[in-house]
């Protein structure tokens, strides 16, 4: 059996949500690697353990349309076809499915066997084990779940492939890319968030940034504040955000809604601060302080 | 244009699932269901166009029991003209909805479909994207801002690194992100007004789909459930646990 990964690059380096992928991919067999747009060409053929890399210049955007109709035309070889959970790889890769009419196995968290795997369901508050009875198995894998492949290791020879056809049904406009400095949120080693009790956007950069600097980590935040212009809506952790599983996770002056809760609560050590004792967030908390954030996270800074 | 709005009824958004004592799904039986969110805002989305001139018509459809006539019953209080309901007792997956809604765009001939990125019960993000590629119609996903002109639709998409902005030709599918807007409650003289708009029910056994699972639930389970944490008092406190209990800082 051989599967093919749908691979992103990000500043000339694999995403780690590919190389998670690639990870999970190597359970059914040989993998290839199928990289669009010019970029990330040199990263993709130093990935260990991949046995060649289709490389689709053309295709800079990665827009649903001709990808889908790419991967179409080449799912013959391959018994699974497998990204990231990323935008961009659930974008995609129900659309093949709609075009090979298969049904897609979206999030997958565990692999029992070649056609048996695990999927959290109803904001992860039930993991349900599902049976593909389709020839190709068409699947995103959630990149917490799997230990990614290293960066550089191997050398493989990369086969350039053309793009389909445009139709001009569909044409990239614009990307406005956030910025920042910070460790991305999907693969920082510990991720401070902040929800609606950081009160204004001001609070996030002078509450929660001190802190996040000395610790290395990413800053995350509830979808409330996201929705009260707190934050931008990329930084939201949750079951309509992104999926984290850092070594450590603090979540200040957020409640910890069922929505907020299945996009952390996989996190090894959980940190909740907030001034209410009642707030959910300290049931899966593996250290709770109850108090005002105003003063313990400036304490917090001081303190490591 | 027509704009048609599926919509799905799931287990309401504040309700802690659980999961059936014999590992066969989660329970619904009294439970309290709703509109799928991200429904409403897809719905809310098709009456601002109509609202602006830009759609003539707004069409609710919904796949599932008799039961489900309430989500279009909702869908029409909110402001759909008329709604459509795809009768069947069986659990019908991605696969066989976006079929059974490639049968109802075929009929009904829209300009538009538009509808939420995911449901909140299964979580797979995949009927949009599916129906969109069996229609052979260009799909606008994750969208946080929907402008037409020109026959062409215009989408911005909330993606990983921020905001893409894509350019489709119509007729298209879009499906909603949260930030898309903010749906309107249905106020009491629409709910009552919408007890007497039109809603068809269409057997799905009539649209020649084949409805079968290609993915079969073997089991569901609970969570493994994390264990009981402490509290403490003092960030100094925090910090030495964090260091030597917790080895994570």
């Amino acid at each position: 059996m051989t599967a093919l990964v749908l691979i992103e690059a990000e500043n000339g380096r694999i995403r780690q949500g590919s190389r998670s992928a690639i990870a999970a991919a190597s359970r059914f067999g040989d993998v290839d690697a199928l990289l669009l747009g010019k970029a990330g060409t040199e990263a993709a053929s130093k990935l260990p353990g991949i046995r060649k890399v289709l490389h689709v210049p053309a295709l800079d955007h990665a827009l649903a349309e001709p990808a889908a109709a790419l991967l179409a035309s080449l799912a013959e070889s391959y018994s699974h076809i497998l990204s990231a959970a990323s935008s961009t790889g659930k974008n995609i890769l129900p659309r093949l499915a709609g075009l090979l009419d298969a049904q897609p196995i979206s999030d997958v968290v565990a692999i029992k066997d070649d056609a048996t795997f695990v999927r959290p369901i109803y904001a992860g508050n039930a993991l349900a084990t599902v049976q593909s009875s389709d020839s190709i198995k068409i699947m995103t894998v959630r990149s917490s779940s799997f230990d990614p492949v290293e960066e550089e290791g191997g050398s493989a020879p990369i086969d350039v492939l053309d793009a389909p056809a445009d139709d001009g049904k569909s044409g990239f406009v614009k990307l406005e890319q956030s910025q920042s400095d910070r460790p991305e949120l999907e693969v920082a080693r510990v991720v401070i968030s902040g929800g609606k009790g950081l009160k204004d956007a001001s609070n996030f950069h002078t509450l929660l940034e001190p802190v996040a600097d000395k610790l290395g980590a990413a800053i995350g935040a509830s979808r409330a504040a996201v929705d009260s212009g707190f934050a931008p809506n990329e930084m939201q952790v949750g079951q309509t955000g992104k999926v984290v599983a850092p070594e450590l996770y603090i979540a200040t002056g957020l409640s910890g809604a069922i929505q907020h809760l299945a996009g952390m609560k996989d996190s090894r050590v959980i940190v909740a601060i907030n001034i209410d004792p009642e707030a959910p967030i300290f049931k899966v908390a593996d250290y709770g302080m109850i108090g005002d954030l105003f003063e313990l996270l400036p304490a917090l800074e001081k303190a490591l | 244009m027509k704009v048609l709005v599926p919509v799905k009824r799931v287990v309401d958004y504040n309700i802690k699932p659980r999961v059936a004592a014999d590992g066969s799904g989660v329970e619904t039986q009294g439970v309290k269901m709703s509109m799928n969110p991200f429904d409403e805002i897809a719905l809310e989305e098709a009456l601002r166009l109509r609202e602006k001139g830009q759609a003539d018509e707004v069409v609710a459809v919904t796949i599932g029991a008799q039961v489900a006539q309430d989500v279009l019953r909702t869908a029409m209080a909110m402001g759909a003209d008329r709604a459509i309901l795809i009768q069947t007792d069986a659990e019908v997956e991605p696969r066989a909805v976006s079929s059974l809604l490639k049968a109802v765009v075929e009929k009904e001939q829209p300009g538009l479909v538009s509808m939420g990125k995911q449901a909140i019960d299964d979580d797979m993000n995949a009927t949009g994207q599916m129906l969109a590629a069996r229609l052979g119609w260009p799909q606008g996903t994750f969208a946080s801002k929907v402008e037409i002109a020109d026959g062409r639709v215009e989408v911005a998409r909330e993606v990983d690194g921020g905001t893409e902005t894509v350019s489709l030709s119509l007729p298209a599918v879009i499906t909603a992100d949260l930030r898309l807007n903010e749906p309107r409650y249905a106020s009491l003289p629409n709910i009552m007004k919408a007890r007497k708009k039109p809603l068809e029910t269409i057997e799905a056994g009539s649209l020649g789909v084949d409805l079968t699972p290609h993915l079969e639930i073997v089991s569901v389970a609970e969570p493994p459930e994390r264990k009981a944490g402490v509290i403490v008092e003092t960030v100094e406190e925090l910090v030495e646990k964090l260091k030597t209990e917790a080895k994570v800082i």
